[in-house]
């Protein structure tokens, strides 16, 4: 286990993205010590201020300052990604071992919803979902979780089959170990490296998809300061105050890189070994 | 305020005084014949709407795909025969970059660059060719990062065949290796990453028609869902899952065309 973490982290880039990401993560834990400001605050006096001393970041169309509602958006915008993420990955983990290890009967059901929702693309499922449900906080956690089951149970039906042949299952099997355990203790613990890869990749896909989703406005609702609702209210003011979208922007990119590059070099090392 | 007989009269004009299983009937018969139903808001057929926005949804997506790959397949390649160059690392750099990349951050900074800074492109809507630029070039520099990143692993992963190893040895120049035996068989990789990112394609595309104002599908679906049009969602969802089914079918299809191994039979 530690051999691996050391692995993982051998690259440089990929332990700059660790210290990013942790940074990220703590900015969102003591974002009520760090932030300079209150971010719902309006201030129309202050309205749309470049960069400066007192708002490094400048402030936003409302007055209110960009720093510090890119501080509390690390709180919002990670948390919702840790949430949709944890319920689409356990629904379609489980899902997908069931399908897997039952096969039949089971496997068909399964894989037959699986079918209706890659019926359509993740994003526009998100967005249908929220076009039924209206947006707020729950709706929001569960659409993005909804784009992101089919994956989960098509990668966790598949190690599944391969596992589910190997001598130890049998044997576990032959035992009379009850089907349960053999799937909480000797399936999911083997195929797990490779879903934490998934798993990785897959926050940073989350985040993509809920800031997509409130730059479009059906995202988590304002003045809540999530990074792309920012920008999607940011977006009409970027002829005299371009400031307003760069940093929420970058801090969706950067985030969403780590991820990505964490995610990859995790499959990297898995694939070797 | 409308009064109880007005409400009684539009929810038996509308049909949702019928019991959901046969609204549900109703709706799924017109689709065999595109009856899409109106808009509540307009009251206009929402198949007329939607056939009339799609043109603009299939040329972004159309044109972004064939600038990715025109421009993708070769610098992938290129990365992949300068393999731990400064090439490879510089082209390798900006394709895991521009996966990372909020596709709506992306078309935000094009349009300050070209439009607030340089005035030299416009920054929405429709019209004159210029306007096609900026939204095209969005659609193609996202999916671009991944055609790079994946026609890099798949061409460096062929060259160590050993078809590739024996048309090397037996003196075959490094044109003909390159184009006839490790192209042509790398390549069945992108295809598919191109066919399954068609879909991630189209979710950007409903971003990027909304950062640039571009009438399509997308911007129609988003407009639809504010004012509460639910026909009109509903429609624009349907014609959207049809065309991605038929994207993936036609991925199919080239399978066959690029690689004689697979039969569809």
């Amino acid at each position: 286990m530690i051999s691996t973490i050391k692995e993982v982290l051998r690259y440089k880039m990929v332990l700059v993205c660790v210290l990013l990401l942790s940074a990220f993560i703590a900015m969102g834990l003591f974002a009520n010590f760090i932030a300079p400001y209150n971010p719902l605050a309006t201030n129309l006096s202050q309205s749309c201020q470049p960069p400066s001393l007192s708002h490094p970041f400048g402030t936003d169309e409302l007055g209110r300052d960009i720093l510090s509602r890119v501080i509390y958006g690390a709180r919002l915008t990670l948390s919702i990604a840790f949430a949709a993420t944890a319920v689409g990955a356990a629904v379609g983990i489980i899902g997908g071992v069931f399908s897997g290890f039952y096969g039949g009967a089971v496997d068909m059901v399964i894989q037959r919803l699986t079918d209706v929702l890659l019926a359509l693309p993740g994003f526009l499922l998100a967005i249908m979902f929220i076009a039924i449900m209206g947006n707020n906080l729950t709706t929001v956690i569960v659409s993005v979780a909804l784009a992101m089951i089919p994956s989960f149970i098509r990668m966790a039906r598949g190690l599944t089959l391969q596992v589910k042949e190997l001598e130890y299952v049998s044997a576990a099997k032959q035992l009379g170990v009850r089907n349960m355990k053999v799937m909480t203790r000797h399936i999911i613990p083997n195929i797990s490296p490779t879903l934490i890869a998934q798993v990785t990749l897959n926050l940073g896909t989350a985040i993509l998809f809920i800031s997509g989703l409130g730059f479009l406005g059906i995202g988590i609702p304002p003045p809540q300061p999530e990074w792309g609702t920012m920008l999607g209210t940011g977006s009409a003011y970027i002829f005299y105050a371009p400031h307003i979208i760069i940093f929420p922007g970058l801090a969706v990119f950067l985030v969403v890189f780590s991820f990505n590059r964490i995610g990859d070099r995790i499959g990297e090392v898995i694939a070797v070994k | 305020m409308a009064s109880p007989q007005d409400v009684a009269a539009l929810r038996q004009q509308l049909g949702l005084d019928k019991p959901i299983y046969v609204q549900y009937f109703i709706y799924m018969s017109n689709l065999f014949t595109f009856n899409l139903g109106v808009s509540a808001r307009t009251r206009s057929p929402v198949l007329t709407e939607v056939l009339s926005r799609f043109p603009y949804t299939l040329s972004l997506a159309l044109g972004g795909t064939i600038l990715a790959v025109i421009l993708g397949i070769p610098l992938g390649v290129f990365a992949a025969s300068r393999k731990n160059t400064f090439f490879d690392t510089l082209i390798s750099s900006f394709s895991i970059a521009g996966i990372s990349m909020p596709i709506y951050w992306l078309g935000l900074i094009l349009i300050m660059i070209f439009a607030v800074s340089l005035h030299i492109l416009p920054a929405g809507g429709t019209g004159s060719p210029a306007n096609y630029i900026l939204p095209t070039v969005t659609i193609a520099l996202y999916l671009m990062a991944f055609v790079v990143k994946i026609t890099k692993a798949s061409v460096i992963d062929t060259m160590e065949k050993n078809y590739v190893i024996t048309a090397r040895s037996k003196g075959l120049s490094e044109r003909v290796v390159l184009y006839k035996h490790i192209l042509r068989n790398a390549l069945i990789p992108v295809i598919t990453i191109v066919g399954l990112q068609f879909g991630a394609l189209l979710g950007g595309a409903v971003i990027v028609e909304n950062v640039f104002a571009w009438p399509g599908l997308g911007r129609l679906i988003v407009d639809s869902i504010e004012s509460r049009d639910y026909p009109m969602v509903q429609g624009s969802i349907f014609i959207f899952a049809l065309f991605y089914a038929l994207v993936n079918l036609a991925v199919d299809v080239i399978y066959t065309v690029v690689d004689p191994r697979v039969n569809l039979k």
